[in-house]
């Protein structure tokens, strides 16, 4: 599994990081996302795509692992 | 259907029967019509405008991640800006998020997102529990019988609010009134007009005061650090927009997803007994509420939405509430489920314009609605459903009071 962000789209919103707190995190002085492993195990997938999926401006792409 | 219920915006407009739900014309509007249908918008005493209802899921985060349709129903940037003693100046106040596009937004945005992010949000945590709690002694003392709405729903957010402005609690009187002033009839009532200049007086106010004494609020950290690339009616512009933003919405939630709760007792034991089930219970009302569901955006160009064309020029309105009950998004979505699974509704909108304080406002829902519940077990209400009056011609759906006992 791959995890992709934009930090281009992001707007900050912090779904990610509610959703998948060992993957995203916060810039401090901008709330832009910051990506803490971009292959996270297997186990993390769900919460992967479920940050994916919630976060409200399409900045997050999973590679590697067919949708369910 | 009354006049006056056939004059209220097609794209917030409720079933009269259930309170929450989108009325049969903006269902209908959604799952059956052909073309986009054209509506009024009001946006303030001098300002109607013909736009599309984008009613669609689908249609509706495209519309919204689209950067070719631009924020401005009543703003144009290359327009002057409109002395306070006029009615609009409201939508051409500079600083005001939603009357900004591009690189300049992003500018403006990027000042206030850091202290919106999960982390710094989360550290106003314990402060909100002693707010919530302070307030639930109130709401014991004053009944029962006791207004939800007044005693409880709009005192919580106002203080945190007023926490973030560094303002005294004591002066939320000044920017309550007001504000409801301001979302009546959206804007375009005289009261809502002395309402708007009363405000920005009171807002430039605050402003004065924290250039002086930054102090640890909120905007007392904005003016620490980027006061210097921020003229005095940006930040009056960004403070308006926190407090129009912060207390309304969120007190609404409150106070109509209590409503919604006690229609469904098993799901109200669920939100109180379980802490498993509080963060998918708020996203749920979040939802299903929609408090704040029409959006408005203008075509810079010529853009295909789903199979419609919008001309350049054209303006749209989106309905969240339509959209965040699409049949496409969930299945049942009129049923209220608190345990349901992530869904991403459009609630907080969609795109660069998507609520900066969301995450401070599902912080303070979660803190709240399961303390009222346990606070009071019994809790019901004071008077029949039927009784219950709506604020429904407002850009944000309210209850005008909730009388409760327990």
């Amino acid at each position: 599994m791959n995890v992709i962000t934009d930090e281009k789209r992001c707007v900050g919103s912090g779904q990610c990081v509610l959703a998948a707190p060992y993957i995203f995190h916060q810039r401090d002085s901008d709330g832009i996302v910051v990506l803490l492993q971009d292959t996270p195990p297997e186990s993390q997938l769900a919460k992967a795509r479920e940050a994916a999926i919630l976060c409200p401006s399409a900045a997050i792409r999973i590679q590697g692992s067919p949708a369910p | 259907m009354s006049d006056q219920e056939a004059a209220l915006l097609l794209t917030d407009r409720r079933d009269l029967r259930c309170p929450f739900a989108p009325a049969a014309e903006l269902s209908a509007a959604r799952d059956t019509a052909d073309d986009l249908p054209t509506v009024q918008v009001v946006a303030g005493p001098d300002f109607t405008s013909e736009a599309l209802a984008i009613t669609r899921y689908a249609d509706a985060r495209q519309v919204l991640g689209d950067q070719r349709f631009r924020v401005g129903v009543a703003f144009d940037p290359d327009q002057p800006r409109p002395q306070a003693s006029q009615p609009s100046f409201l939508l051409n106040q500079p600083g005001f998020l939603l009357n900004h596009n591009g690189p300049e937004h992003a500018r403006l945005r990027r000042m206030l997102t850091g202290a919106f992010s999960v982390k710094r949000v989360q550290q106003l945590g314990p402060q909100i529990e002693q707010i919530v709690a302070g307030q639930l002694d109130e709401l014991a003392e004053a009944g029962p019988v006791a207004d939800l709405v007044a005693d409880f729903a709009l005192a919580v957010p106002s203080q945190v609010i007023c926490a973030l402005l560094g303002v005294p609690y004591a002066e939320r009187a000044e920017f309550q009134k007001r504000t409801e002033d301001i979302l009546e009839g959206r804007g375009s009532t005289p009261q809502a007009v002395d309402a708007v200049t009363d405000f920005h007086a009171y807002v430039a106010g605050i402003v004065a005061a924290r250039r002086a004494d930054p102090g640890e609020s909120l905007l007392g950290s904005l003016v620490r650090e980027h006061g210097h690339e921020l003229s005095d009616a940006e930040l009056i512009g960004m403070s308006i927009l926190l407090l129009v933003a912060g207390h309304e919405t969120t007190s609404n939630v409150i106070a109509l997803g209590t409503l919604a709760l006690l229609q469904e007792p098993e799901q109200l034991a669920l939100v109180r007994d379980d802490d498993g089930v509080t963060d998918t219970g708020v996203e749920e009302l979040l939802r299903l509420l929609s408090v704040a569901s029409t959006v408005p955006r203008e075509a810079v160009e010529d853009v295909t939405v789903g199979e419609h064309r919008v001309k350049a020029g054209q303006r749209v309105v989106v309905s969240l509430l339509a959209a965040n009950w699409d049949p496409h998004l969930i299945g049942d979505a009129s049923a209220l489920d608190v345990r349901r699974g992530p869904v991403p509704h459009m609630t907080f909108g969609y795109g660069v314009h998507q609520c900066l304080g969301q995450q401070l406002a599902r912080l303070e829902l979660r803190i709240a609605l399961p303390a009222l519940l346990r606070r009071f077990p019994g809790l019901r209400l004071a008077v029949p459903e039927t009784d219950l009056r709506f604020r429904v011609n407002s850009p944000v759906y309210a209850l005008r009071a909730l009388p409760i006992t327990w």
